[in-house]
């Protein structure tokens, strides 16, 4: 039984690729490229060299973050959608302080900037989330409107009060702001790329998460309340506050995530800093079943995707935009396939079909393994 | 002046209604069938990519003056063809709804982006549709500018009010549809296949937001980009909350939102100092306050509104 089990597992697992890699092969042939060309680019072109693998951890660094966050707000039966606003306003509350207290030493700026991105993650969200609780909003819409929301205010920022004075003196007015100070940038792991140290950082938050969701009260209140509300609050857990805190951690990683790519790849804020990580982080969280250690490998595989869909821009004339494609497809799939993975009822029925005139297979039975 | 003033927002206000009615009253045959369709923003997209193509393409032949059907027809087909999609993975499949729709919404957004970065490259203008001016209605002072001066699509926008009040309350497949959202159990035991219910109004529902998205290209910016549709698909779900889940409503809904935003186009143009940042903000400020102070009491939406239908269980 546990052999079919596992077949059955492998063979929705198996048709929901086959179905991700056919829907984007579909789009790619309506624009005339070819889908095993493109697909042998994203998947091999990244690692060529040194640069191409560091990149794509580089990658992967923001999407745990907003994965991790987003597998807190899922668990606990909230969605939230809004990781890239909440992103952006944690680079606006990153970028503040680290410009705000240029003279401090590194080893107080840098947690307390890494912290304004937390908090202004976490103040993001936690507006839909009691706006949930408390007024019945949905915090799909609400995180969405957020979003958009947050990029006005990003906009507004970056080209009025903090724009670099530079900016302004050159006449060019590029709407970035000033370069953070020397104390307040993540050091680079490997000299010569991109990737920075917070890699480490969103490697211990993992750890962090997982005995937070799992050895921790605090987190099997959310986590129940999030699998069966009615009943968690019949054992006595709080449903609407565990929806707010569920909220406001999951920004407060978005945030984390939006001060770590300011603070190591950027070092400084910049337009279009947040590049879809709030979405893509939503299909990772998903990808890696809301586990961090699912999350993890998740997220180095979108990161090779990501750096993957850049390369073929330039080889093969595919518009990125096709990751959106991509990721939408794999959403897609992956839900359904969800709903057939744990179902045992549906597996039974897969069962039968194999092997339809069993006589000992009596309803009796089968109940005891469902 | 004030007289004037008033006049110019609304007969902006109603034109720029158009894509958001026409979708949320599409959204309103899926929620009221059960299915919270979240995708309609990656629908209406798709529409509007497909709704400018033809005109794009047939610039200088001699059937330009067809292209603005064809560029409908294809961005209802188009709105059909993602609905029956998403009829499958969250009917069928009985996927999260929310969750499904947002893949959606990506779906629409990358495909209709990734073709329009492909086949035309950089934002370029298409003739649009023509204003049809009602003749005789057309002079009634006041109004006559501000309702009947418009393109054909906003009088068939409106007329589409009445239309699905009518196909909701007092047609035998409105019932049908109403009874897959609020008592699915209840007319499954009365002979309606629930299931199939859904998927028709998934696909009225597609058809309609793929009709908002080519109303966005072809008539209210006549051009397309990547970022035209801007979150107004999602409005258009608020909408459907704020409006009750009734036609009217609705209506109300999108007229107070276009009318915001032209009244946000006349401050900016009257020169009034304002960030263009916040002007632009204003709707989505809108539709949370207005999603928060409509009163959870009476917020009586479908009850089965976001719940799979599945005749082999108990619940």
């Amino acid at each position: 039984m546990n052999r079919f089990k596992l077949a059955y597992g492998g063979a929705i697992i198996l048709l929901a690729a086959l179905a991700s890699i056919a829907g984007s092969a579909l789009v790619l042939w309506a624009i005339g490229a070819s889908p095993w060309d493109t697909y042998v680019t994203i998947f091999t072109g990244p690692f060529k060299d040194v640069f191409g693998i560091t990149e794509i951890l580089v990658r992967a660094v923001p999407l745990i973050l907003v994965a991790l966050g987003i597998a807190i707000a899922f668990r606990s039966g909230i969605i939230n959608i809004g990781a890239e606003g909440q992103m952006i306003v944690g680079i606006l509350a990153a970028t503040a302080v680290a410009l705000a207290l240029p003279g401090w030493p590194k080893w107080a700026l840098l947690p307390l900037v890494i912290l304004a991105g937390a908090l202004g993650g976490g103040f993001w969200a936690g507006i839909a989330g009691v706006l949930r609780a408390k007024l019945g909003v949905n915090e799909i819409l609400s995180t969405v409107m957020l979003n958009y929301i947050a990029a006005q205010f990003y906009t507004f920022f970056l080209r009025g009060p903090m724009i670099d004075p530079g900016e302004l003196e050159t006449g060019s007015g590029t709407p970035q702001s000033m370069r953070l100070p020397e104390a307040a940038i993540l050091s680079r792991l490997v000299p010569g790329t991109r990737l920075h140290t917070g890699l480490l950082l969103a490697l211990v938050l993992c750890v962090c998460v997982y005995f937070f969701l799992w050895h921790t009260t605090w987190g099997f209140r959310l986590r129940a309340s999030g699998a069966e509300a009615k009943a968690a609050r019949y054992a006595g857990i709080r449903v609407e506050g565990s929806l707010v805190t569920a909220m406001v951690l999951s920004g407060a990683f978005a945030g984390i995530a939006g001060a770590v790519e300011v603070t190591g790849v950027h070092h400084r804020a910049i337009e279009n800093i947040s590049s879809g990580y709030g979405f893509a982080g939503i299909v990772v969280a998903l990808f890696g079943a809301l586990h961090p250690a699912g999350i993890v490998p998740a997220a180095v595989f979108f990161g090779l995707l990501l750096v993957g869909a850049d390369m073929t821009q330039r080889s093969a004339g595919v518009p990125a935009n096709m990751i959106l494609v991509l990721q939408g497809v794999i959403i897609l799939s992956i839900v359904s396939a969800k709903m057939y993975l744990n179902n045992a009822y549906a597996q039974e029925k897969v069962r039968r079909w194999f092997s339809p005139k069993d006589p000992a297979e009596t309803p009796a039975k089968t109940g005891g393994q469902a | 002046m004030t007289h004037g003033f008033i006049y110019n927002i609304l007969s902006l206000g109603v034109p720029f209604s158009v894509a958001l009615l026409l979708a949320s009253l599409g959204e309103n045959f899926n929620q009221r069938a059960g299915v919270f369709n979240l995708g309609c923003e990656g629908i209406m997209c798709m529409g509007a990519f497909l709704g400018f193509l033809p005109s794009y393409l047939l610039k200088t032949g001699p059937f330009l003056p067809y292209a603005n059907l064809l560029g409908f027809a294809l961005a209802m087909a188009a709105g059909v063809v993602l609905g029956l999609l998403f009829a499958l993975v969250v009917v069928t499949f009985r996927a999260e709804q929310g969750i499904a729709g947002i893949g959606l919404q990506m779906l629409g957004w990358g495909v209709a982006g990734t073709l329009f970065r492909h086949f035309i490259g950089g934002v370029t203008g298409v003739e649009g549709m023509a204003a049809w001016p009602i003749p005789g209605l057309n002079r009634i002072p006041f109004l006559g500018g501000i309702l009947f001066n418009h393109n054909p699509m906003v009088y068939l926008a409106f007329l589409m009010v009445p239309a699905s009040w009518y196909i909701l309350y007092k047609s035998p497949w409105g019932l049908k549809v109403r009874a897959a959202g609020t008592e699915p159990r209840a007319a499954d035991s009365m002979g309606i296949n629930v299931n199939r219910v859904r998927y028709q109004a998934l696909m009225l529902g597609g058809a309609m937001a793929g009709l908002g998205g080519a109303y966005l290209s072809l008539c209210q910016a006549k051009m397309f980009a990547d970022d035209l549709v801007a979150g107004r698909g999602f409005i258009a779900v608020a909408l459907v909350y704020f409006g009750r889940w009734s036609p009217l409503g609705i209506l109300g809904g999108a007229l107070l939102f276009s009318i915001a935003q032209s009244l946000q186009l006349a401050i900016q143009v009257g020169g009034i100092k304002f960030p263009y940042e916040f002007a632009v903000m204003l709707p989505y400020v809108l539709v949370i306050l207005v999603l928060a102070l409509a009163r959870k009491a009476r917020m009586r939406g479908p009850t089965h509104l976001g719940i799979p239908y599945n005749r082999e269980m108990r619940y």
